[in-house]
């Protein structure tokens, strides 16, 4: 700072704005940040978070969590039943989306798709012999989460549904997602009729038959290539995944055709897929789950590998912490509402689907997905400047997923925890917004932010962690 | 009177902000209080003191709450949607620059974009300052923290982290810094020069700057420590290392230390270095029983003024022991002719001080020629002024101390806490003299003179109704080159019949010859 050049002084300027005024006037340089109190104004966290900032061995640990995420290479291997494959899942077991929650204490739809998953499997003959069954314990919940595998909405997987096996060819971790039902009545959403339990039997079956035999005859997929093709199409692979769906389509048709099934078994699956445009979004969400999962682990990284929600608590997961999750309240989101429904009606924030933006997709990647901005309200303009924004709390760029918007630059990858806290500036989703009762279905989507409160929560556990350990 | 509160959530604005628009809101037609704070604890405590609030909840620390009382409904709600209008219509605090499209939200945001930052000014709400300060030392930076409220652990464990990796920390509550002549915070434009300076007060650090610049001589570096530098706990750290800075500084030839009394083993400390330094250096620790004026290349300056003085001697080769200061100017017939323009009970002075720099060294002057003075905060607990809203005998008030200012403006900023101070003195039927200090320079009021000038012409109206004429005594803290011009405040002061003199030191020493000449 001294010994240079009289009038010369470069300052970074926080608080009373003007200050910085009088130094650009008598000569030096002044910058002014934006500032308003970190951590949403908890004090104790604000501390926390300065012992982090600009750590090498933390820095050191994220360079590593984000090289294994930006090195995996998540491949569609195939289609099976959830119990056969997914480690640890037992055969009395649900999985949900989100963080963990009781049974008693599940929302709406959750409780509506569980109740819908005991009679799919036949454990119970009706609703509330089912209901009686998870009172007593005898079926066990569980986050997806904690089991390799996602799941929009309610997340619900039980082990006869099949799902899809995606593989990190590079690190050797696999992830899974079961099948998208489509809008309307549906099981993610609650519903729980005969139809929608027809429809999982009919998917377990001859869906299942037709994918698995297609993939078979595959040499597997690389997902993050259709991924790729399909940010440059108009996706962004959360609220939008037509162009995907396509692409997966394109990939699958020729193989299904000579896996030697019934036509009819082969039409009907090959209709079902062209009929649903967000047919891809759980494989989606299962390529970003592998990819994820390979940087979660890293000793001292501050490298956010899961944001999800169970309609209750909205929670996140850091790859230094291990199986920690950071809860608070899920919000209920503020978004464009179908006809005749509001806010009042919105179960609060649910689904496994924020794995999209965990990996720097969804909401992180709207600038390539300017028909989305208008769905869920606002601009392209918008959508440039939501994604720059988030560039600011990553740490680094996917540039194997780039977007043609924001001159081909890559991704906003890694979100890291001291930057939401110390910016304030929280990572933007996209969701779709589901009724609060069980089986109504989707009234409405937007755009939702990550609520600070988890960050806040896992800024203070890295801290008392951290200052264990030498700086 | 009807009251009312708004909460804008995730709003942030800066206290001076947030100050300048209760101003604005309280003087709206039929507001008779207002009040906009970030919802922290300790504001929201505030609010309830000046009964703006009963019961609040639901504002969290990141909200912004408004709070108005005024003489109907109506007014009120005006002027709730006025502020909210106001907050809305701010310009964003500022860009980073052309290229930037938006403000960086983090030091390490704007770090980004500015690469060569050397130091990062902090004047944010103090529970926040030493996180922000971390931050900066953990980035590489030095430091000024102008906030305050800072924990004294915090300030230790933030000079112990800059002295692991050499980074300066001037702070907390260091309100005035020169560093390569780019003032900081509170300061005046000086000529430069080869006079170095490393002061625990901000207020000190301007008025020996601008009597150098008075004398003629000017100022390399001027490096602010925070006005607890020097108590045990912290034992000096950053004004040690000024001392090492302008030791090694090329520029700096003299180098002037100044603080109120430090700790015994602090003050041993620093003048052991400084004795060792190689460079002629002025210590004046205002009120410490300093041993002789002069000892090797050690001058010991008794006042703000003397420090200057010896200082500019230095700088020109001159010896400063022999020289002599005058008391202030005015002869013994001027001094009898003040004096007969009093009534019988006037007979005592009150300082309304908003350096508090300069009402601890007048306390110490007025002291030697007519005894102790009353304060909220005196040299000697016995004097100490309980109810600091009435002026008892002799009695010097800092203005710009905690007590006056929790939830108002610092006086060096907005007037009208002591302009009412003025008003009250001088109907009081025992006041001879008031003596006020204006200090200009960046970040100060930008007319002073001119608005204490209406606040002298109310006094002396509101005393003459009474038949008495008060004398007032001034003094303006600041340079030609300021952006309010030394000479300008001084002929306002002139105008409004005030007696102006040329510094603190020259002030208190004339208020003391006035009371004692009753």
């Amino acid at each position: 700072m001294y010994g240079k050049p009289p009038q010369s002084l470069n300052v970074i300027n926080v608080g009373v704005g003007s200050f910085a005024d009088v130094i650009n006037s008598a000569g030096g340089q002044a910058v002014n940040v934006d500032w308003r109190p970190p951590a949403g104004g908890d004090a104790k966290a604000a501390r926390a978070l300065a012992g982090l900032v600009n750590d090498p061995a933390i820095d050191q640990a994220n360079r590593t969590a984000l090289e294994k995420f930006l090195s995996a290479k998540p491949v569609l291997e195939g289609v099976e039943r959830a119990g056969d494959v997914i480690p640890g899942m037992g055969e009395r077991t649900i999985l949900h989306s989100g963080p963990p929650v009781d049974w008693q204490d599940v929302c709406g739809p959750v409780s509506g798709a569980v109740i819908g998953a005991v009679m799919f499997e036949g454990w119970a003959r009706d609703r509330d012999a089912a209901a009686a069954l998870l009172r007593h314990g005898e079926v066990t919940i569980e986050p997806c989460h904690h089991h390799s595998t996602v799941g929009p909405m309610a997340g619900i997987t039980s082990p006869s549904m099949p799902v899809w096996v995606v593989s990190n060819a590079t690190g050797g971790n696999k992830a899974f997602a079961n099948l998208n039902e489509g809008l309307g009545k549906v099981l993610r959403f609650g519903a729980n009729s005969p139809e929608v339990i027809d429809r999982l039997q009919w998917m377990a079956t001859t869906l299942a038959s037709v994918l698995a035999a297609a993939l078979a005859a595959s040499d597997g997929i690389d997902i993050r290539t259709i991924m790729a093709q399909a940010l440059y199409m108009g996706d962004e692979v959360h609220n939008r995944n037509a162009a995907a769906t396509g692409l997966l389509f394109k990939q699958l048709v020729s193989h299904a055709l000579r896996s030697g099934l019934p036509v009819e078994d082969i039409a009907q699956a090959m209709e079902f897929i062209a009929g649903n445009d967000h047919f891809f979004l759980n494989v989606s969400m299962a390529a970003c789950k592998s990819m994820l999962d390979a940087a979660h682990g890293v000793p001292g990284s501050t490298m956010v590998t899961a944001m999800a929600r169970n309609g209750v608590e909205f929670g996140i997961r850091v790859s230094g912490c291990g199986d920690q999750w950071f809860t608070t309240s899920a919000p209920v989101v503020d978004g464009l509402y179908f006809p005749s429904y509001s806010m009042a009606d919105a179960a609060p924030d649910l689904g496994d689907s924020a794995i999209t933006e965990t990996a720097g997709l969804g909401g992180f990647a709207m600038a390539a997905s300017p028909a989305i901005v208008q769905f869920v309200g606002g601009t392209p303009a918008d959508a440039i400047a939501r994604s720059r924004e988030m560039q600011a709390i990553t740490i680094g760029r996917n540039n194997a997923l780039t977007i043609p918007a924001l001159d081909f630059a890559g991704t906003a990858s890694g979100i890291d925890v001291r930057k939401v806290v110390d910016t304030g500036i929280l990572p933007i989703i996209n969701t779709g917004i589901a009724h609060k009762e069980a089986g109504i279905g989707q009234i409405g989507a937007g755009i939702t932010r990550a609520p600070m409160a988890c960050f806040t929560k896992a800024i203070l556990s890295l801290f008392e962690t951290h200052s264990g350990s030498p700086a | 009177m009807p009251t009312a509160q708004r909460i804008l959530s995730d709003i942030y604005r800066d206290s001076v902000a947030l100050m300048r628009l209760s101003a604005d809101l309280a003087d709206l037609p039929g507001v008779t209080q207002a009040s906009a704070i970030m919802a922290t604890e300790a504001n929201i405590r505030l609010l309830f003191e000046a009964g703006l609030i009963e019961q609040m909840s639901g504002a969290a620390p990141s909200d912004l709450l408004i709070a108005i009382e005024g003489e109907d409904e109506g007014s009120v709600a005006a002027a709730l949607d006025r502020a909210e209008a106001l907050l809305n219509n701010a310009p964003p605090q500022a860009t980073g620059g052309p290229d930037e499209i938006r403000a960086p939200r983090s030091m390490e945001m704007a770090l980004d974009g500015f690469p060569d930052a050397d130091l990062a000014l902090i004047s944010c709400p103090g529970e926040y300052a030493a996180a922000e300060a971390t931050k900066a030392v953990r980035l590489g930076l030095d430091v000024m923290i102008f906030s305050d409220n800072v924990a004294i652990a915090e300030e230790l464990a933030l000079k112990q982290l800059a002295a692991k990796t050499d980074r300066l920390v001037m702070g907390p509550d260091c309100g005035s810094a020169i560093i390569n002549g780019v003032p900081l915070g509170f300061a005046n434009v000086v000529a430069p020069g080869d006079i170095g300076i490393v002061a625990a007060s901000g207020t000190g650090l301007q008025q020996v700057s601008c009597l150098i610049d008075h004398l003629g001589r000017g100022v390399s570096q001027a490096i602010g420590t925070g006005g607890r530098d020097l108590n045990a706990m912290i034992d000096g750290a950053t004004m040690l290392q000024g001392l090492n800075i302008l030791a090694d500084d090329e520029q700096t030839a003299v180098i002037v230390l100044i603080s109120k009394p430090p700790a015994a083993e602090v003050a041993a400390r620093i003048q052991a270095r400084a004795a060792g330094c190689g460079k002629p250096v002025v210590i004046s620790f205002l009120g410490s029983d300093a041993g002789a004026p002069q000892s090797g290349n050690i001058s010991i300056a008794k006042t703000l003024e003397q420090a200057a003085h010896m200082a500019v001697d230095l700088s020109k080769g001159v010896d400063p022991s022999g020289r002599m200061l005058p008391r202030h100017g005015l002869g013994a017939p001027e001094i009898r002719d003040l004096i007969s323009t009093l009534s019988d009970g006037q007979q005592y002075m009150r300082g309304l001080y908003s350096g508090g720099t300069f009402s601890y060294e007048a306390m110490l002057l007025l002291e030697k020629d007519i005894g102790a003075v009353n304060s909220p905060s005196p040299i000697k607990a016995k004097n100490k002024l309980n109810d600091i809203w009435s002026s008892t005998g002799n009695t010097v008030l800092d203005l710009g101390d905690d007590q006056f200012t929790r939830g108002r403006p610092h006086p060096m900023i907005d007037h009208r806490l002591r302009n009412d101070r003025i008003l009250q003195e001088a109907r009081d039927p025992e006041t001879a003299v008031i003596l006020l200090d204006v200090v200009i320079g960046h970040g100060s009021h930008p007319a002073p003179a001119e608005a204490m000038a209406a606040a002298i012409n109310s006094a002396r109206e509101a005393a003459n109704e009474i038949g008495h004429h008060p004398i007032f005594i001034t003094f303006v803290c600041g340079t030609k080159a300021d952006p309010q011009n030394l000479v300008r405040q001084q002929d306002a002061l002139r105008r409004a019949g005030a007696v102006v003199v040329e510094n603190n030191a020259q002030a208190a020493r004339l208020a003391g010859d006035i009371i004692s000449g009753l």
